[in-house]
């Protein structure tokens, strides 16, 4: 048993050689406090899990058939106290990790805004955060910024100390947005928006990617996150500004959203300002009905049999691209032209309203939904 | 099995002084198919999570009729009224067959077996008549996730209705071959779970998809 | 219509000569491979004239022991290679740094990963874990046989069927790309139009068909074919474990099923279940089948408790201790795994209360597993440990288990999920428990078992070098991983740009070369354990000197298990008749009724195969003539009513007589 001990120790030991493990030493707040949610857990889990295992060693060594000096009781299989201690001992250590979980789960439950930018600041010093919409694509990253009018592909930048509003999304499959040093990953979703809120604090180029699956480009669907200071940011918005880069429109989206691997760094001047809404409601496209338009319709009865053929024939679709012979031939819901809205019913952004930024005080928070941008608007009746 | 138990017992009360008894000596045969039932039985509830899991996916996708037709410009009522009728009707009449199969009068057994077999034939007539209704207006399972889960969910229902059926008429080909044998008796009452067990689901299917749909 | 009309395509659907991958040099070599080893095996077996014998006493057999030994062999098979996979992936992430591509290209590193997966757990965890049941519970019970003989040969070839699909699909097209779930919208036509994903649906509905069946029957088996006085709070430990998984696997396979259904309508009809537009949700799937994937993980995982608790009572000569408690352990598990599936994406953004829910369900689940390793612990206490290879699996088990426990209950912290899930701290949790707790379990349970199925004992010397090879291997290969997944490392990654991180994924290839010998030292094992099989052959049945009801009849045991049924009085059912002075019963045999061998489980599942192979490749001709044939085979079958037949008295003496004649030559 020894020599299976000192080998199991090994890779432990690299582990502690390791200094680069960024989940334990990431740079932004959110971050920290999963960081200590990790540890804080781990030894909770160690109070029982240390025993256990040099019991068991200990055990194994001790009544070793060579040793006959050890006690030998064969009938001995019941201990009414020894039952209780065993069933109450891991009942007491997840009561407290369940408790560890509910508080933690809610304080750092990602579309909370954030109450904190550093370890010990007040709510009362929280700057205006900053709003960054991130859109998965096959297999970049596209990050726009409304607040700037800028865009960019596989690069994003945050002032230090700022909170960061994401609201994520995904053009065609499921990916995940993920910078360690920043905060914890969320799912970016086509049609349907998640959001994360964070703050970086510490300057510095980090890594992030995409922590799904998400197909023959996913390996390299990198970016970096860079974290500066405000004069630092400035000079990176106007940076982005000054790069002679085009405007990104619908054209250019459709373009971009086109697959493509290993991506450089693209940098857009300014956005048509209803991109990310367009993009989120999955009605880039001209002619497309938007979900959001659609989750009305549908929420009044449809359209009923005269809707059935409200559909057009896909002219440009991601399996020929793919290099494939649809069995199926794919189609789309068409928009619903009116005079005063030619180009479909409604191309607002439908901005969702913001959650309460007011502390936690024990209660439950009110469930975020992930569906606001879909509902219903008066406008639309 | 009783008897064995009673062995058991006996040499339980007398383990105290004498040896035991560990086998049993007097064995019966064991009666064939005595897990059938049983075995049929966990296999149904198996397929009531394959019905639960279409429930639940009409349950989330059953609003989303993508700006489309909606169950009430779709679903016609009386019809469906009709169609439940004839499967609740097929219900009983299977009744009937295993109160004769009881007595074992195999010619009004079969009767009432062939009756059920035409209920049930007339219910999946009436539900491909209502589906290519649909189908004709542009109601298709491509339409909408709505109409992808009404399809599947009823479709699924009918495709156990047709497999019955079969099943039926085998059985009825079997009964007049080889009579009411222990094992045909045994698959006839099987069958006739089964045949409860759909009428069970549909009765979900009726109130669920399409008195809430045309109601709500 | 008649214009365009290819009569190609309506022949031969999809599949041309395009679809075999004759310019892959990997592929081509393993084909070649694997075509001369089928050469040999099939020659071998002709030279010998072995044709009629496998056929008859084994394809068609009914009986559950038999059946329960292929499946095993099926698992172990397929372990060799999903194993193959695992360190082709290893390979690849060991040098693909610094811009170096590595030797797979995205198209072929990625089936790789999703075959590793579903194989290892479809088609090498769950044989073995079926194989096991299937041979041990009937035994334990003190049944001669399954309640549904024929259902157990035919859920056997489906699942066989099931994994030749997959095998298919590596000469013949490809496999899914999407990884082991298969999460539309990746799965669905519009991104993934090629056979890949309609191997995984076909190969997967194949082989649960035959999974769910034999859940079926094991339940039946057990709750009907008891021995008189077995009680159900007097069964084994591994039948009870074997019970809760087989109501697991009826109560979650349907759904699985279910949703494969419906993907698979997605992909052939064009619905919009799961796709981006028309109102579908791809969410719905990702819900759907992990609550079909986490009870599988349970299914998995309770016959491996039930091993160690069989073991660790036979090998500390003791009572198994708390075997009350036990028993709730393993039925609040069954309970409780159907109440946990979101842990698997809190990242989906279902918000904190829904989070926190799911994750203090998981973490409650450690309670009850928590309680069993203590069961275990003090059955060592005051025992006497012999330790034999079996009880070194168990040790091994429970000291590897308890990492794998706590980095599970910290995967189920949701906000520590959002930093490790998905990453390779991920991955190196569920192989911390799958190989520290079912494969180690496995190999407990088939070492422990083999004499009793098999007639010899394996030779440790080899077990022991297997042992260590597995053990010291696993440790190399992920803890590594389970570093890197605190460098933010994700999973499923081909190339990667940051150069330190070389050094662990050389690490841990090296651990999964120590496992290779491993799984070869097995190998070794079993052929000097067939050569040396006269000097470890088990006379007596009872080599471990063991306390359940399997141990008291021969090894390997008749056709008919018992002569006589057993009384039972104890859950040690054998200790106790040893205690008691038994005394082997050596007249008064009868006549025994059993089933009789049938070829249609074979040929239902052969049928299933084309079935599936024409729904894959579009050969829809084919597809309907495999559907119509399936069901006027299954009906033809029905007609068949004799099924069963008696073994003489005459035989069964003279079996019995053989038997007394080893005993006594053993000294006994």
């Amino acid at each position: 048993m020894k020599r299976f001990r000192i080998i199991a120790l090994l890779p432990l030991l690299a582990v502690l050689g390791g200094c680069n493990a960024v989940v334990l030493n990431p740079a932004g707040d959110i971050a920290v406090q999963q960081r200590d949610l990790v540890v804080i857990s781990t030894i909770l889990m160690l109070l029982i899990i240390l025993p256990v295992m040099a019991l068991t060693a200990f055990f194994a060594w001790h009544y070793r058939q060579s040793n006959t000096s050890a006690q030998y009781d064969p009938d001995w299989a019941h201990s009414t106290h020894l039952e209780l201690i065993i069933w109450s001992a891991p009942l007491l250590i997840i009561i407290c990790l369940g408790a560890v979980t509910w508080m933690a789960t809610h304080m750092l439950d990602p579309y909370r805004p954030i109450s904190r930018t550093t370890p010990g600041a007040t709510a009362a010093e929280i700057k205006k955060p900053l709003n960054v919409q991130v859109v998965a694509l096959d297999w970049k990253w596209l990050f726009i910024y409304p607040d700037y009018g800028i865009a960019t592909v596989n690069e994003m930048a945050a002032p230090l100390d700022q909170p960061i509003n994401f609201k994520i999304t995904a053009s065609s499959v499921m990916n995940a947005f993920y910078v360690p040093a920043l905060a914890g990953m969320v799912y970016a979703m086509p049609g349907m928006q998640t959001q994360l809120h964070a703050v970086i604090n510490k300057p510095g180029t980090f890594k992030g990617f995409s922590a799904n699956y998400s197909g023959s480009g996913f390996s390299e669907m990198r970016f970096n996150f860079i974290g500066a200071d405000q004069a630092g940011f400035d000079k990176w918005v106007a940076d982005v500004k000054a790069s002679g880069g085009s405007t990104l429109g619908r054209t250019e989206y459709l373009d971009l959203e086109r697959p493509s691997e290993a991506v450089p760094v693209k940098k857009y001047a300014s956005i048509d300002p209803q991109i990310f809404h367009l993009i989120l409601n999955m009605c880039v496209q001209p002619g497309k009905m938007c979900t959001h338009e659609m989750a009305a319709i549908d929420a009044k009865g449809g359209l009923g049999l005269a809707g059935a053929y409200n559909v057009q024939d896909i002219e440009y679709d991601k399996s020929a691209r793919r290099g494939s012979d649809p069995m199926v031939k794919k189609s789309y819901v068409a928009s619903v032209c009116t005079k005063a809205a030619p180009m479909g019913m409604d191309v607002q952004a439908a901005e969702v309203t913001p959650i309460s930024a007011t502390p936690l005080l024990g209660a439950g928070l009110p469930r975020p939904s992930m569906f606001q941008s879909f509902a219903p608007k008066p406008s639309n009746s | 099995m009783a008897s064995v138990t009673a062995d058991a017992s006996a040499a339980e009360a007398g383990s105290a002084n004498e040896q035991p008894v560990f086998y049993v000596t007097d064995e019966h045969e064991h009666a064939e198919g005595g897990s059938t039932q049983l075995g049929f039985w966990l296999y149904l509830m198996s397929d009531c999570l394959v019905f639960a899991v279409l429930f639940a996916t009409y349950g989330v996708l059953g609003g989303s009729f993508a700006a489309g037709p909606s169950p009430k410009d779709l679903f016609d009522l009386p019809l469906v009224a009709l169609n439940t009728t004839m499967l609740l009707l097929s219900s009983i009449t299977y009744g009937f067959a295993v109160l004769e199969m009881q007595k074992n009068r195999v010619s009004p057994m079969l009767l009432w077996l062939a009756i059920t077999g035409l209920f049930g034939a007339a219910f999946l007539g009436i539900e491909l008549f209502e589906f290519t209704h649909m189908i004709l207006e542009g109601a298709t399972p491509k339409r909408s996730a709505f109409l992808s889960s009404f399809f599947t969910l009823v479709g699924t229902h009918g495709l156990h209705v047709t497999f019955g059926i079969i099943w039926m008429i085998t059985l009825i080909v079997q009964v007049r071959m080889f009579g009411l044998t222990d094992a045909n008796k045994r698959r006839l009452l099987c069958l006739s779970m089964f045949w409860h067990f759909l009428d069970v689901v549909w009765i979900g299917v009726f109130t669920f998809v399409y008195l809430m749909g045309v109601l709500r | 219509m008649f214009e365009n009309f290819d009569l190609q395509k309506a022949i031969f659907g999809r599949l041309s000569l395009e679809s075999i991958p004759y310019h892959e040099p990997i592929l081509l070599a393993t084909f070649i491979a694997v075509l001369i080893g089928g050469a040999v095996v099939v020659g071998a077996i002709t030279y010998f004239k072995l044709w009629g014998y496998l056929w008859h006493e084994w394809f068609t057999s009914v009986d559950h022991k038999r059946i329960g030994v292929m499946y095993i062999v099926l698992g172990l098979v397929m372990l060799l290679r999903g194993f193959a996979d695992a360190i082709m992936m290893r390979a690849q992430q060991a040098i693909a740094f610094n811009g170096n591509e590595g030797y797979l290209p995205a198209h072929h590193f990625d089936q790789i990963f999703t075959a590793h997966g579903v194989i290892m757990i479809f088609f090498v965890a769950m044989p073995l874990v079926t194989g096991l049941m299937n041979f041990v519970v009937p035994l334990q019970i003190g049944a001669r046989d399954v309640a549904f003989p024929f259902l157990n040969n035919f859920s056997f070839w489906m699942t066989v069927s099931g994994a030749i699909l997959v095998m298919a699909s590596l000469f013949v097209g490809e496999f899914a790309r999407t990884g082991w779930l298969a999460y539309p919208p990746l799965s669905n036509y519009a991104y993934s139009p090629d056979v890949g994903v309609d191997y995984y649906i076909w190969a997967l509905q194949i082989a649960g068909v035959g999974t769910l069946l034999s859940g079926v029957n094991l339940i039946a088996t057990i709750v009907k074919m008891r021995a008189p006085g077995m009680t159900m709070m007097k069964m084994p430990v591994f039948t009870w474990t074997s019970l809760c998984t087989n109501i697991l696997i009826v109560a979650a396979f349907p759904v699985l099923t279910g949703v494969l259904v419906l993907l698979s309508l997605d992909r052939y009809v064009g619905t919009n279940f799961f796709t981006n537009d028309f109102g579908g949700n791809p969410m719905m799937y990702v819900n759907l089948i992990w609550i079909w994937g986490h009870p599988e993980v349970y299914i998995l995982v309770l016959p491996a408790f039930g091993v160690f608790s069989e073991v660790t009572a036979t090998f500390c000569g003791k009572r198994l201790f708390g075997y009350t408690s036990m028993v709730y352990a393993t039925v609040v598990i069954t309970i409780l795994s159907y109440l946990v599936w979101l842990h698997h994406f809190f990242t989906m953004g279902s918000g904190a209360s829904v989070n926190s829910f799911f994750g203090i369900t998981t973490m409650i689940i450690s309670i009850p597993t928590g309680a069993k390793l203590f069961n275990w612990l003090f059955t060592m206490y005051r025992g006497r440990i012999r330790f034999e290879l079996p009880m070194m699996w168990t040790v091994a088990f429970m000291l590897t288990f308890v990492i794998g426990g706590m980095t599970g209950v910290l995967l189920a912290v949701p906000p520590a999920d959002f930093v490790l899930h998905n990453s390779l701290f991920l991955i190196a949790h569920f192989h911390n428990v799958i190989i520290g707790g079912v494969v180690f379990g496995m190999f407990a349970g088939i070492t422990y078992w083999f004499p009793k199925a098999i007639g010899f004992r394996l030779d440790p010397f080899w077990g022991k070098m297997s042992f260590w090879f597995w053990v010291s291997g696993f440790y190399f290969a992920f803890m590594p991983l389970y570093a890197l997944g605190l460098m933010g490392v994700t999973r499923r990654l081909r190339v990667f740009d940051d150069p330190s991180l070389q050094i662990y994924f050389v690490v841990a290839a090296f651990g999964a070369l120590l496992i290779a010998l491993g799984i070869g030292s097995f190998l070794v094992q079993i052929a000097v354990s067939i050569k040396n099989r006269e000097k470890l052959r088990d006379v007596t049945g009872d080599p471990w000197n063991a306390r359940t009801l399997e141990w008291s009849t021969s090894s390997p045991p008749p056709v008919y298990n018992f002569a006589f049924t057993p009384v039972v009085y104890d859950h040690d059912a054998w200790w106790d008749m040893k205690e008691h002075g038994y005394k082997r019963p050596l007249s008064g045999f009868k006549p025994i009724h059993m089933p009789k061998n049938t070829s249609a489980g074979i040929i239902l599942a052969g049928i299933c195969f084309v079935t599936g192979f024409a729904l894959i490749w579009y050969i829809w001709w084919l597809a309907a003539l495999g559907f119509v044939s399936l069901i006027a085979t299954a009906i033809g079958h029905t007609f068949n009513y004799n099924r069963g037949f008696s073994i003489p008295a005459q035989q069964v003496v003279e079996t019995e007589r053989e038997r007394t004649a080893l005993l006594q030559s053993a000294g006994a």
